[in-house]
């Protein structure tokens, strides 16, 4: 199996469904001449000309109405939005006309579009360019949320959500373009809603998503030399949320820690933790604990950036709470 | 500090072990894992494993007694160290001593010095988080105040399914929260431990053992009492629960085994055949045909087996067991043979692992060595038939118009009315008579 970047991944999925319909296609800042501010739509203008590769201007409330209006028509539009940070520009479209067209035209008008770009801090961007939005798409009924933290994944994904009849909000991550993993050739499609099981283990799951699955599988790796078996869980979908694969692991761990980026107030991971309080109580051994981002502006500085985001340690020392143990 | 050694439950079904032999002598170190005694279950005689190392500084009972699960049997600790008063009993009467320290909970006793002096007789408690492997039952616990117990919510769930008492187990969460794994060691709440909070009403004395007479007498004696082992209290204890709830009716044919029995004489090499074995095969193929037969009543829903797992009764000294040929429907006469040769043997000795003699979707019980004609046997629930098989015997009988001296055997079929009617065991009957009498259907 050949191994790609998180970046060439997302593009092999990109040039196979242009391929595939002659109805997919990309719009964005950037995207054609300059193959991407992230090079993720590098030679798709050479190979399919400037119809199905629009470069657009600095307007993301414009081109995102462009694209809910195309796929009204019967298009299938990807909309990459620089990054998610500057989508907020473009709200009003994603939640009022994207999220809501099909339940306001009783079902006649669908918006197939994807909404795709890096979510999330990188490194030093400061405050506003360092933010993960997840939580809020995924508040919107309407919408479906996708994050995949892998090469393959992110290939399976974009394929799924380009398919999908529904508007999907799909969030990369500056830090994981360049990230390789092996990924399938052809008609890989992972299906929207899945999570993933990146590591087994019985004494403890960690849920995450995205950038965090790292982390878990980083803090996983410290605690397996301290005699403890952590289960990793990749929720890969935000929304819909797999329950299913989350109740399964806390059934079997009974202790359960929930990691993402993001701010700590209304995150995904409360709505994580509501679940399984709801649904799984009497298999819990322990409270469950969060570990998120701080709840700050991100910062600038260099030490304290890094003090804010969650981290391998973080996550070790809450998986030591939910054990009853020491913490080293 | 010390640490007590309980009696734990070694299967599923046990209640009380007897203390077979001490292989850990006092004053010996212990290390985790080693063996510290042999223990009869009500089925096997099973190791106790030490949970935690040091020095064996006490057994608390001798070999032979009988012990319920969850009673200390023995201490472990640093060598020297003392055993303290509380340690070194058994199911003492003092444990509730005096309920004083009640009163003087008012105030949330979070130090833990505070706690210790609340809670008389016991000794120090000690620091709320503890190593996991330390999760024996050892020193006091620490109510809050009010006597609400704290626990997690699986820690209650797995009380309330065992029974168990949570006002008894020492937690060893934050503040005393009692988690799992405080609950590995306490199975039962039958008696309890003396580390139990001072608000236990206090234990009448203990009754005198022995009221009058003793129990042995001599020779001489009118009758000779002789103590329930634990297999005979199982077996009396699931035997009652078969006869009484199960409504049987029995099934009975007459098989002509001669051809049986040249096909036995011709499969001369090792290992050797028994008639028991061809039995075992032709009722696990049977069961195949007839799966209706194949099944366990479970209450609320019947569950019929896709699997063909037969238990075979073996008699054992003072009772019986039933160890399991797994999937004797997929295996060969000669697989069946040595595998029913080696379970037998072992079933002997006591040394049969439980899931050796648990599981089975059918029995049968062969008592034709012993010259009986014909038995019903006893279902064992939740299996819904059981085949007893009689003797081989040369008998006169009607053979294509004329009287012929053949051999014959005798099957009579024990059926569960709730999961078999009387025709689906007789047809089962009929194919498992058909492939006797020719038993090269056996082969295909």
């Amino acid at each position: 199996m050949p191994t790609l970047t998180y970046r060439d991944a997302l593009n092999q999925a990109l040039r196979e469904e242009m391929q595939r319909d002659p109805s997919v296609f990309l719009m964005g800042e950037e995207v054609g001449v300059y193959q991407g501010a992230y090079k993720v739509s590098r030679g798709l203008l050479d190979e399919f000309g400037p119809m199905r590769v629009v470069d657009t201007p600095i307007t993301e409330l414009g081109f995102a109405g462009v694209g809910v209006g195309a796929a009204m028509v019967g298009l299938r539009p990807v909309i990459e939005f620089m990054t998610w940070n500057f989508a907020l520009l473009a709200v009003d479209q994603l939640i009022n006309s994207a999220a809501k067209m099909r339940y306001m035209s009783n079902g006649q008008v669908g918006v197939p579009a994807v909404f795709r770009g890096p979510g999330g801090s990188a490194l030093q961007l400061a405050a506003q360019h360092s933010q993960a939005f997840e939580s809020w798409y995924a508040h919107i009924p309407g919408l479906k949320v996708v994050m995949p933290a892998t090469p393959a994944d992110a290939k399976g994904l974009l394929k799924s959500a380009i398919r999908d009849d529904n508007p999907v909000i799909f969030i990369e991550g500056e830090m994981l373009y360049n990230t390789k993993g092996e990924v399938p050739e052809g008609e890989h499609v992972v299906p929207i809603g899945l999570a993933d099981l990146k590591r087994e283990g019985n004494d403890v799951t960690i849920v995450c998503h995205s950038k965090t699955v790292s982390v878990a599988l980083k803090a996983a790796e410290q605690l397996a030399k301290d005699g403890v078996n952590a289960e990793v869980l990749d929720l890969r979908t935000i929304r819909p949320l797999d329950t299913g694969a989350v109740l399964n692991s806390v059934a079997k761990t009974h202790r359960c820690v929930v990691v993402e980026e993001g701010w700590p107030f209304a995150g995904v991971g409360a709505q994580v933790v509501d679940m399984i309080q709801r649904e799984a109580f009497d298999e819990l051994d322990a409270p469950i604990i969060r570990v998120t981002g701080a709840d700050v502006p991100m910062p600038y500085n260099k030490q304290l950036e890094k003090a804010a985001k969650a981290d391998p340690g973080k996550v070790v020392s809450a998986v030591n709470q939910v054990l009853y143990r020491e913490a080293e | 500090m010390t640490t007590k050694v309980v009696m734990e439950a070694l299967s599923p079904t046990m209640e009380e072990g007897r203390l077979v032999e001490w292989k850990k002598q006092e004053g010996e170190p212990v290390a985790v894992g080693d063996v510290l005694a042999e223990i009869e279950t009500d089925k096997a005689v099973m190791e106790l494993v030490a949970r935690i190392g040091g020095t064996m500084l006490k057994h608390i009972v001798e070999a032979g007694a009988t012990v319920p699960v969850s009673e200390p049997v023995a201490v472990i600790g640093e060598p020297g160290e003392e055993v303290g008063g509380e340690a070194g009993k058994r199911g003492s009467g003092e444990a509730g001593g005096p309920a004083s320290g009640n009163g003087q909970r008012d105030g949330k006793a979070k130090d833990p010095e505070a706690q210790a002096q609340a809670t008389p007789p016991a000794p120090p408690a000690r620091a709320a988080a503890q190593p996991a492997s330390a999760a024996i039952a050892t020193s006091s616990r620490a109510p809050d105040a009010g006597g609400r117990v704290k626990a997690s919510p699986l820690a209650r769930r797995i009380a309330s399914e065992r029974g168990l008492d949570l006002g008894v187990v020492a937690g060893t969460g934050p503040e005393g929260r009692i988690v799992a794994r405080d609950l590995e060691q306490a199975r039962q709440a039958t008696a309890p431990s003396p580390a139990a909070p001072a608000r236990t009403p206090p234990l009448p004395p203990p009754a005198s053992r022995v009221p009058g007479p003793g129990g042995t007498r001599p020779a001489s004696a009118p009758f000779t009492d002789v103590p329930l082992t634990q297999i005979r209290k199982t077996i009396a204890r699931r035997l009652a629960q078969s006869i009484g709830p199960v409504p049987t009716f029995y099934l009975t044919t007459e098989v002509d085994m001669e051809r049986v029995w040249e096909a036995r004489a011709a499969l001369s090499a090792e290992p050797k055949v028994s008639f028991n074995d061809i039995i075992i095969k032709s009722v696990a193929m049977a069961l195949r045909q007839h799966p209706a037969c194949n099944a366990w009543w479970q209450d609320d829903h019947i569950r019929y087996w896709n699997e063909v797992h037969v238990g075979m009764a073996v008699a054992v000294e003072d009772g019986l067991i039933t160890p399991v040929i797994r999937y004797a429907d997929e295996k060969t006469l000669r697989q069946i043979a040595v595998e029913a040769r080696d379970l037998a043997g072992r079933a002997r000795d006591r040394r049969l692992r439980p899931e050796e003699y648990t599981g089975a979707t059918f029995s049968i019980s062969n008592l034709g060595m012993l010259d009986i004609d014909e038995f019903t046997a006893v279902i064992n629930p939740p299996e819904a038939g059981i085949l007893a098989v009689g003797r081989i015997a040369e008998k006169p009988v009607a053979h294509e118009g004329v009287v012929a001296v053949r051999r014959q055997m005798r099957l009579t079929m024990s059926c569960d009315h709730r999961v078999i009617d009387g025709a689906t065991g007789a047809q089962f009957l009929k194919t498992l008579k058909s492939m006797l009498e020719n038993p090269l259907a056996l082969v295909w």
